[in-house]
């Protein structure tokens, strides 16, 4: 080990400080859970490129910056309710729960009336109110083995959000769970913990959407764990614009029952280091998911986006989508695994990673993983980099369209195949705003 | 309008364009005719501004301004238009968006405000339907699964719409059955009038049955050499290029 990173955070010791008072410590299973995760991480450590999950993400800026757990911090600065970012089209029924640097902050949530069957409360609340509704789910769907950052979530976590809907019911606007960070005047950490329930037959459209509010560095280290039971379906959207200092590690970890739905979608723009890991295990026959992303790096951002599919059952199908512009000396990461068990005979699983360089200096590295257990499987991926089309744009400007208007034109239809995926028209036009600000045309 | 002088250029350190001299006044018709590879394509993409081109000596000036100097966006904006032998596919792009994009790009550059949605869908229908294309097409990303003769139609569209000063058509008429030259012949006469000039890139002598030229030039060999009246077309398509090439060589 370097002994340079002094600057380190030792989040052992936080852990050891913080566990008697952290959410649920009456809890024995809890606790157990808590102590497994910091086993874990103790086990592991933080992940270095040596290992090969973390081959091309290296999580050096973690070691030079010690990370205040971020209670220990004065309070965040207050943020307006004319602040508050959203991706929910302005309205009077808007159903939002904002967590200020990983915890409930009442002030800017707006809950509202639910429909019957569903239930939205923070995660602290929950363990308080209801424990033993969490117990089956929590870190069963997310289980932290040989994940030292999920772990450290697990050991650490302290709020974030439960999200339940009952057999059948139907949840049709957006749920946004916005994560604000950047509101400290120091360096602070924070693991938020999302839990999704989704009962058979019922259907739900989150957004999980993270904003940074300043250049002060900072890490969310994020984790979210989603059951779509039979015939349900969860939308996914999640909106990574984390402040450009900030380190950003999510992982999303999908259960799909038989015949259920999984549509997810990231839109990568924020942080200075993110990593968006989705892992969906299809462990009913005909589940079927999508797993798309777009990400627009520029300076000197690095963005990670790392899949597992794990087909288990006969007739479950997956499609993933991603594609990355990146300028400057951006760098992007696609690490794409399939894997299809052992008796999941009949699946489907393609997988499409695309890039456009718009610099000479900016790179990706792109890995995909195909295995395959079973029978009868139609399985595919594909990585492409490219230039912009050079021949696309003279003709643009032949046609009198100013160069960077062109630019603009062909990189926004590059990302049209990802984000073309999001079928909720609200959400999808506010994706295309987001990408319309990144590229100077909004 | 246009007024080229002693123009040489080369691609790759090869000399392709050796000497051109051309002048087209407001108005005039001019076609250029002459064997593959002698650099027709080649002085069209010079005029729009293509990179790739280095003019190694003579100039060019459009309506007086010294046309190299500009970018392509500009020289298009003050009404130099060119249809591409080879029109260029973008996938992602519908074609509304891009004939919208460029419509409001140059008005913008006239200093006139942009036609709102309604204005622009009410022109662009009235001249599709005058050069006999479906919305469809319309919608469809540029260019991306046209046949040949639609994406050369789909050209003929551009130009109708944007209206330009100086047309430059290179090879619009390869490709297109009798009735789709009929309908790209009718557009470009549509838009002929006393302040508007064409430079009319062909290999048959059929498309100026329609588009009766003021001036036909042949090309050859990097240099003009040979400039006559309608009848140099007629000429040409019965006796080839075989004097040209040999005399030059
Ligand atoms: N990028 C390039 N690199 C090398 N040679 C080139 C390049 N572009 C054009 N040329 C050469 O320049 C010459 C002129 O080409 P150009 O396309 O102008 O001919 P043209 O008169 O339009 O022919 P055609 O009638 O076949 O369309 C040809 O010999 C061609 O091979
Ligand atoms: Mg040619």
């Amino acid at each position: 080990m370097l002994n340079g990173n002094s600057g380190a955070t030792d989040f052992e010791a936080v852990f050891t400080d913080r566990r008697a008072s952290l959410p649920g410590a009456d809890l024995a299973w809890l606790s157990e859970l808590r102590e497994s995760g910091i086993n874990q991480f103790r086990r592991h450590g933080l992940p270095t490129p040596r290992t090969e999950a973390w081959k091309y993400t290296n999580l050096r800026p973690l070691q030079k910056v010690a990370f205040a757990p971020s209670h220990e911090v004065s309070a965040p600065t207050v943020v307006g309710l004319d602040r508050v970012p959203s991706l929910l089209p302005s309205g009077e029924h808007v159903r939002r729960l904002v967590l200020t640097e990983g915890r409930f902050n009442p002030e800017l949530s707006s809950i509202g009336d639910l429909p019957p069957g569903v239930s939205l409360e923070p995660l602290a609340q929950a363990i308080r109110r209801d424990p033993g509704g969490l117990q089956s789910y929590l870190g069963r769907i997310a289980h932290p083995v040989g994940q030292p950052m999920l772990a450290l979530n697990t050991a650490l976590m302290e709020d974030g959000v439960v999200l339940r809907v009952g057999r059948g019911a139907v949840l049709s606007e957006p749920v946004e769970v916005l994560h604000l960070g950047g509101l400290s005047d120091h360096a602070v950490a924070y693991h938020p913990r999302l839990l999704v329930l989704l009962e058979a037959d019922s259907r739900a459209v989150l957004v999980e959407h993270f904003v940074g509010l300043s250049e002060q560095a900072y890490f969310a280290n994020a984790a979210t764990e989603i059951r779509v039971a039979e015939g349900a379906r969860l939308d996914h959207i999640k909106v990574q614009a984390e402040g450009t200092a900030a380190t950003h590690l999510a992982s999303c970890h999908v259960w799909l029952d038989r015949q259920a739905t999984f549509i997810g979608f990231s839109l990568s723009l924020g942080a200075q280091l993110s990593r968006n890991e989705v892992h969906v295990r299809l462990e009913g026959e005909g589940a079927r998911c999508r797993v798309n992303g777009a990400y627009l790096m520029r300076g000197k951002q690095h963005c990670d986006n790392t899949t597992l599919i794990e087909h288990l059952k006969p007739e479950t199908s997956c499609r993933e989508v991603f594609k990355g512009v990146l300028d400057d000396q951006s760098r992007g990461v696609f690490q794409g695994r399939i894997m299809v068990h052992r008796g999941a005979d009949k699946t489907d699983g393609h997988q499409l990673s695309k890039a456009l360089l718009l610099s000479d200096r900016a790179e990706i590295d792109a890995k995909p993983e195909l295995e395959i257990y079973a029978d009868d499987v139609k399985c595919s991926h594909g990585a492409t980099a490219g230039d912009i089309d050079e021949q696309a744009l003279f003709y643009l400007r032949a046609r009198g369209i100013p160069e960077a208007r062109a630019r603009s034109l062909l990189i926004q239809a590059f990302l049209d195949e990802a984000l073309d995926e999001v079928g909720i028209p609200a959400l999808h036009e506010a994706l295309l705003s987001r990408v319309a600000a990144w590229l100077g045309t909004g | 309008m246009l007024e080229i002088t002693n123009l040489h250029a080369t691609v790759d350190g090869k000399a392709i364009l050796k000497g051109i001299d051309l002048t087209i006044q407001p108005g005039e018709m001019h076609a250029i005719m002459g064997p593959n590879g002698s650099g027709k394509s080649t002085l069209a993409y010079i005029l729009s501004g293509r990179d790739g081109y280095e003019v190694t000596e003579g100039e060019v000036r459009y309506e007086g301004r010294d046309l190299l100097v500009m970018a392509p966006e500009e020289r298009a904006a003050e009404g130099l238009f060119l249809a591409f032998q080879y029109p260029v596919e973008i996938p992602g792009v519908p074609n509304t968006t891009f004939l919208k994009e460029a419509l409001n790009a140059g008005r913008k550059h006239r200093g006139e405000g942009p036609l709102d949605a309604m204005q622009f869908l009410k022109l662009i229908r009235q001249k599709t339907q005058e050069l006999g294309m479906t919305d469809e097409m319309l919608k469809r990303a540029v260019n991306v699964g046209f046949s040949g003769g639609e994406k050369k139609r789909n050209e003929i569209l551009q130009m109708a719409v944007l209206e330009p000063k100086l047309a430059v058509l290179d090879e619009t008429d390869s490709g297109l059955d009798i009735d789709a030259l009929k309908t790209v012949a009718d557009g470009v006469n549509a838009l002929r009038g006393p302040d508007r000039s064409m430079l009319v890139i062909t290999h048959y002598q059929r498309l100026l049955n329609y588009i009766v030229p003021d001036k036909v030039h042949v090309l050859a060999q990097g240099r003009i050499a040979r400039t006559g009246g309608p009848e140099l077309a007629e000429e040409l398509e019965a006796k080839g290029y075989a004097e040209f090439t040999t005399a030059a060589a």
